[in-house]
């Protein structure tokens, strides 16, 4: 039932021994050990588990690892470029946009492919892009000054 | 008032049942201190602000602050972390600790350099006299901290805080942002194996069928059976959950018996115990009674709905059994493990690991039983087990349904001459620790069962279902009853505030209907009535803050005050409401006034209050556990939904600072104030009153209608 599978994850090739069928989330946690793209519902609705799959958004836990295979897999770890941390994650800390911690991997996941697409989002728009990512703590006004701060960082 | 002098005279908080210094902090030669607190971090950010603390006694910087999380084997027992009381219990005593513990080192080091103490200078652990020094990681040999801790040291003045009220960034959130594993959900351990449990979406009588013939079949599965318990063990992770659901599919459950239609009128008719918690009589008054007003109010079951499900990790080690946990009671947790699986205590080790955010007695506990179970199978290799998503929604605790018949007579100026309040719940705790009996899920479906332990209520004057049932205005008439109910429909327990969050929503409610009946206006109303100068305080600055007395009205919008001091013992909130009601409301802005005494992190003050109005935003205008005639049909976040980054409102806090007071908690301050200020200002724009919770649009069209 098992197979081998190529993925490319953060810019370089993983093989996993696994069922084609299995969410891509636990060969990234389990055999990659890339843990901070973390499980939360199962089925998609709460953004816990969220990767770029080239440039897009998409949960983890839902998309089966055959349809991953040859597509560019980004996750938090692989947001940063050559060990430093990405704007995004600066800006979280600098405004300390977090409580538990647990949705922030997914929420930096959906920003960035926000940022990408339009790097000078308005208060709206971050929202709009957030609106697929579930926080319970209600550390949501945090994370969307973080977002707008990462986008003027990244501009100037 | 209380000042911080007036609690030098015992041992503060938690040293009081843990007085050994040595249980407190260890002094390395590397130049660190451990920090062993009995608290735990659930999100909240307390080992931050108890970091802070920690170095401001010990005069040195908080990067030398190592902060141990708890475990059963050496940290101070320090109960729950729970009731907004950490900064109370640990704060408190590790500041007389920590005091403690800098006078022996700096007495030590006066008799190595052969000078008094007053003639040391110390700065960051290096201390000098003259032109010879040492410092506290060479003075803290072993056994200097092996005695009590000296609670008439007295500790630093609030004046020469360096540490304490600065913004401090919180210590756990560099990894939390950079996607590093931090959660117990991303402990590896090695040989570890997953697990996964077998439940229906609804509780049980018990398991009478299963045809493990399916999933005998997928590779590298185990099945554990321990009478209605089942559980499956597996190599890897996707294979436990496929196990899991072709269990699922084989079982056959007995159902119990089915849920009440009216959960809010069944309550009302099953109340054991009736108490009457506060009553005054000024008999004089009666004849000035002029008008009278009654009014009944409901609050449905709520979900913790935390979003990373529960997760445990246990291992046996000969008959020794090691336990992760994030349970915000280790030790009582252990208590009920023991319990459950026949063990001593003292062989059983609880380790706290952080998990996801917690606002109260989620499935943490039960599923660290269902880990032990699962490992008992596992020949030694650790096992860990994430609940999935139904599991929590479907077997954690729910914070109870409440409620409420509200009568008072007013004077013809205005005046409330008499209060009376009534509320029926079931108890707001079944944590573990507590009972003869494990409160533990897996513990009621073994083979040789437990009994279920109902819901119970702490007493006053924190309370339980009767938290902030008292209201702190003062009235020459009072009374007010709290019936218990002990039959559980659903399994109910701790959640943010307790009963706190809707006592607080039907006082503000009901003083907001007397201010309409008055003609006053809602603040001075509460003013009017009210003596308390912490409490004046927070409703002015709240109300300057928000512009209340220029409030402009227009169509579909309005504003609504609400205000509490926690448990009327801790943090004085108030809150002011903006909405916008349509088809549905919505919230554009909350003004926040909190006076929490002493602020230690002023920004960890501002994060828990934010999070908190946040949170009760969603309770007040979205959240209700559906149920069916078996049990709870809201099973997912469709079923289930919370509040949305486009749905929340902007919040101002405005955090008044009053350093010469003892520090008390911020975390369940808002959810009171925040929910009636959502539901007076709604009616404001509405011009009718909803008083069945959540204002979802159904309800707020109800309510129209029956105008």
């Amino acid at each position: 039932m098992t197979e081998s599978l190529r993925l490319t994850i953060n810019g370089a090739v993983a093989e996993v021994e696994a069922d084609p069928d299995a969410p891509l989330l636990y060969a990234l946690r389990n055999d990659l050990r890339l843990k901070g793209t973390r499980f939360g519902c199962g089925s998609g609705q709460c953004g816990a588990c969220f990767v770029l799959v080239d440039g897009h958004p998409a949960p983890s836990c839902d998309t089966p690892l055959w349809s991953a295979a040859g597509k560019a897999i980004t996750t938090v770890e692989g947001l940063g470029a050559g060990g430093e941390l990405h704007p995004l994650q600066e800006a979280f800390l600098e405004e300390q946009a977090a409580q538990c911690g647990y949705c922030t991997s997914g929420v930096l996941i959906s920003a960035a492919a926000l940022l990408r697409k339009n790097p000078r989002p308005t208060e709206k728009e971050v929202r709009a892009a957030l609106d697929r990512n579930l926080c319970r703590c209600g550390s949501h006004n945090r994370m969307v000054r973080a977002v707008l701060r990462a986008a003027t960082a990244i501009a100037t | 008032m209380n000042t911080i002098a007036d609690h030098r005279l015992k041992r503060p908080g938690s040293l009081e049942k843990n007085p050994r210094l040595s249980q407190w902090l260890r002094v390395h030669a590397e130049g660190t201190v451990s920090v062993f607190s009995g608290k735990v971090e659930i999100g909240q950010g307390i080992l931050t602000a108890l970091a802070q603390i920690a170095a401001e006694e010990l005069g040195i910087r908080s990067e030398r602050i190592r902060m141990v999380s708890a475990n059963t084997a050496d940290s101070p027992d320090e109960g729950v972390t729970s009731g907004s009381l950490s900064i109370q219990d640990s704060g408190s005593a590790l500041r007389s600790a920590c005091a403690h513990a800098r006078a022996l080192l700096l007495g030590r080091a006066g008799q190595r350099l052969g000078v008094s103490v007053e003639d040391l200078r110390v700065e960051d652990g290096t201390i000098h006299a003259g032109s010879r020094c040492t410092s506290f990681w060479e003075c803290a040999e072993d056994g200097l901290f092996d005695c009590d801790v000296d609670a008439s040291i007295d500790p630093k003045s609030p004046h020469e805080y360096r540490a304490v009220g600065r913004r401090a960034p919180r210590l756990d959130l560099p990894d939390k942002i950079a996607g590093r594993p931090r959660f117990l959900q991303d402990m590896v351990l090695p040989e570890m194996l997953f697990g996964r449990t077998v439940r229906p979406p609804h509780s049980f009588a018990k398991l009478s069928a299963l045809d493990e013939g399916k999933a005998r079949a997928m590779p590298g599965v185990t099945i554990v059976r321990d009478g209605s318990f089942v559980g499956v063990l597996a190599e890897r992770e996707e294979a436990a959950i496929a196990a899991q659901r072709t269990l699922r599919q084989a079982a056959v459950w007995e159902k119990l018996s089915s849920l009440p239609q009216d959960i809010h009128a069944w309550l009302k008719d099953h109340a054991v115990e009736h108490r009457v918690i506060s009553e005054k009589v000024d008999a004089g008054t009666k004849t000035r009674a002029a008008h009278s007003l009654e009014a009944s109010y409901t609050k449905p079951y709520l979900s913790h709905a935390s979003i990373g499900p529960s997760c445990a990790i246990a291992q046996f080690e000969g008959d020794k059994l090691v336990v992760w946990s994030h349970s915000q009671g280790i030790f009582n947790l252990r208590r009920d493990l023991a319990m459950a699986l026949g063990m001593r205590e003292d062989a059983i080790v609880v380790r706290h690991a952080e998990g996801s955010g917690c606002y109260g007695h989620n499935g943490a506990d039960d599923v660290a039983l269902d880990a032990c179970l699962l490992a008992r199978s596992a020949g030694g290799r650790p096992v860990q087990v994430q609940w999935m998503r139904d599991d929590e929604f479907a077997w954690a605790p729910c914070g109870p349904a409440m409620s409420f018949t509200l009568r008072a007579v007013l004077d013809a100026a205005g005046n409330i001459l008499d209060w009376q309040h009534e509320l029926w719940s079931n108890g707001h705790s079944s944590r573990p620790g507590r009972s003869d009996s494990p409160s533990l899920t897996a513990a009621w479906h073994l083979a040789k069962p437990f009994g279920r332990p109902a819901a119970i209520n702490m007493p006053l004057p924190a309370g339980a279902a009767d938290r902030n049932a008292i209201p702190l205005y003062d009235f020459p008439n009072q009374r007010v009853v709290n019936h218990y109910v002990r039959d559980m429909p659903v399994r109910t327990s701790a959640l943010r505030s307790l009963g706190a969050y809707a006592n607080v929503f039907a006082i503000e409610s009901f003083m907001d209907e007397l201010a309409a009946a008055a003609g006053v206006d809602p603040i001075a109303f509460r003013l009017r009535h009210l003596k308390d100068p912490r409490g004046r305080a927070v409703l002015e600055r709240a109300a300057q803050r928000a512009g209340w007395a220029a409030w402009k009205p227009a169509e579909g919008r309005g504003h609504g005050i609400g205000f509490a001091k926690y448990k009327n013992l801790g943090a004085y909130c108030a809150v002011v409401a903006e909405v916008e009601v349509d088809q549905e409301v919505r919230v554009r802005r909350l003004v926040v006034a909190v006076d929490v005494g002493l602020v230690v992190n002023p920004d960890g003050v501002v994060n828990q209050i934010e999070g908190g109005a946040i949170q009760s935003t969603s309770w007040t205008t979205k959240e209700q556990v559906r149920l069916d005639s078996h049990g709870i049909a809201s099973l997912g976040w469709e079923d289930y939904p919370i509040l949305k980054f486009s749905e929340v409102p902007s919040i101002e806090v405005e955090l008044i600072d009053r350093p010469e007071l003892p520090a008390v908690g911020a975390g369940e301050a808002a959810q009171g104030p925040t929910g009636a200020a959502i539901t007076n200002a709604v009616t404001h724009a509405l011009g009718v009153r909803v008083r069945d919770l959540p204002l979802r649009p159904e309800r707020v069209i109800a309510a129209i209608e029956r105008q």
